[in-house]
């Protein structure tokens, strides 16, 4: 009976401590959210290790995805031969008007460069890396790239595919670095109307279709309108592509970005030599002077 | 009669299968699939481990795994730290705690049970995000999710039962 009666005290005990478990794990994750909220460095150290820690797996898997997916759509381009012949003889025909119109300016606005002394961009280095990650999740629209600091990838770069910017680096480890889409709820885009040089912000809200926001003046904007990259901020160069209007509709107007997530298999990171999107270092604190040298 | 070394060793690597394999169904959500619009809408796999694993065997896969999932889910899927950690953390403790009354229960209502669990959690990270992030996010894509998730329940717990079955049988 004795027996029985320890063996319950101990069964409670362990009970009791299971609870007490399982409640401060519940606090342990409130206070990392309020942690990770009031951006702690510390933190996104060790996301960064961790996800550097698990870039070669994600990396081994990705790549079988990324050849299943390739046979896949060469089937589909077998079925669409046909029709996909037709429509890029129709494009060819429409590009090359646009050559010759291209030749002409590219003529014209080489003698206004050498009448102008104009000094040329200096050409960007950049860095291409596989998409090795992509949660696929509801609640954030990022990807992990297998290229990190060690390649030269830093925080806030341009994230660009093809000519069409994709988004920025949002995290960066020694091996790997988050790509943050321009479509994310995190994401703020400086960019302008190509046409008319309005100047606005892109507002990611994870849905497919970014917003535009703040928009300078009062300008009539219409569905087909290219949207490019602004200088503003100091964040991408002036004039990548970023996509076109696709609806405007009580005064909300959303964006069809060019990159289509799903096609996203290599990126290229590029470095402007600009300051990026983000402030990456905090700036030093102040340096303590001591007293005895104050004079 | 002691079991031997080997024993040990074996019964330890077969303990580990359930961590084990909701760590792989993790990093299966991670592939970049390539299908147009299936980004966004990815069903939450993990979600259905720590579901799985709560049920039938709460002691391989306790609470401060479930956590420890979490953060994992968290830094692949780049949600701030601490979210799925305890959206996975809150459904294995309401999964282990009626774990008596699902056992000898047909598969209608685990599914169903499933359901209303999985509308609890995602519900609550929609909300947890909404508020650390400072406006309501898109339901569309969460709905969504959502239903992705309860579409592949029966496909994933076949996956998990035969898994059981295969290295957990008697150990």
């Amino acid at each position: 009976m004795k027996q029985s009666g320890a063996a319950g005290r101990l069964a409670t005990l362990r009970l009791l401590v299971q609870r007490f478990a399982f409640l401060s794990l519940i606090v342990a994750s409130v206070a990392l959210m309020i942690l990770g909220k009031a951006d702690i460095v510390l933190i996104e150290r060790t996301r960064a290790l961790v996800a550097d820690a698990i870039a070669p797996i994600l990396d081994a898997m990705a790549r079988p995805a990324a050849t299943i997916a390739q046979v896949t759509e060469n089937f589909h381009e077998l079925a669409n031969l046909r029709t996909e012949n037709a429509r890029l003889k129709e494009e060819n025909a429409k590009l090359m008007h646009w050559q010759t119109v291209a030749r002409r300016l590219e003529a014209e606005n080489t003698v206004l460069h050498d009448q102008l002394n104009y000094i040329p961009d200096p050409d960007p280095a950049f860095v291409t890396a596989r998409v090795i990650g992509d949660m696929g999740s509801a609640f954030g629209q990022s990807m992990l790239l297998g290229a990190g600091a060690k390649d030269g990838v830093r925080k806030g770069q341009a994230v660009l595919t093809g000519e069409a910017l994709a988004g920025h680096v949002a995290e960066v480890g020694a091996r790997s670095s988050r790509l943050l889409l321009i479509t994310d709820i995190n994401a703020r885009t400086p960019v302008m109307l190509e046409a008319t040089r309005t100047r606005a912000i892109l507002t990611g809200d994870n849905s497919q279709r970014p917003r535009l926001n703040y928009i300078t003046g009062s300008p009539t904007i219409s569905v087909g309108d290219r949207v490019v990259t602004a200088a503003s901020g100091g964040a991408f160069p002036p004039g990548i592509p970023v996509g076109v209007v696709s609806s405007v509709t009580d005064g909300i107007i959303r964006v069809e970005p060019f990159v289509q997530r799903h096609r996203l298999e290599f990126v290229s990171i590029v470095d402007f030599g600009l300051g990026g999107i983000l402030p990456f270092e905090r700036p030093p604190p102040p340096e303590r002077r001591r007293r005895g040298k104050e004079e | 009669m002691k079991p031997s070394v080997w024993v040990k060793m074996d019964t330890w690597v077969r303990h580990l299968v359930p961590f084990g394999i909701t760590v792989f169904l993790l990093l299966l959500t991670a592939i970049p699939t390539h299908i147009p619009g299936f980004s966004g809408i990815a069903p939450m796999l993990p979600l259905m481990g720590v579901y799985y694993w709560a049920i039938y065997r709460p002691d391989l896969l306790p609470a401060w795994l479930a956590f420890v999932i979490g953060l994992l889910y968290d830094i692949v899927a780049g949600t701030p730290l601490g979210v799925n950690a305890l959206v996975l953390l809150l459904v294995q403790g309401t999964a282990a705690s009626q774990r008596k009354f699902f056992l000898g229960k047909s598969f209608a209502v685990t599914w169903w049970a499933f359901s209303l669990l999985t509308a609890g959690a995602i519900g609550m990270a929609w909300l947890l995000l909404s508020f650390i992030k400072g406006r309501p996010l898109d339901i569309a894509p969460v709905a969504f999710e959502y239903l992705m998730t309860l579409a592949l329940f029966p496909l994933l717990t076949w996956t998990l039962a035969r898994t059981q079955l295969a290295f957990l049988r008697d150990v």
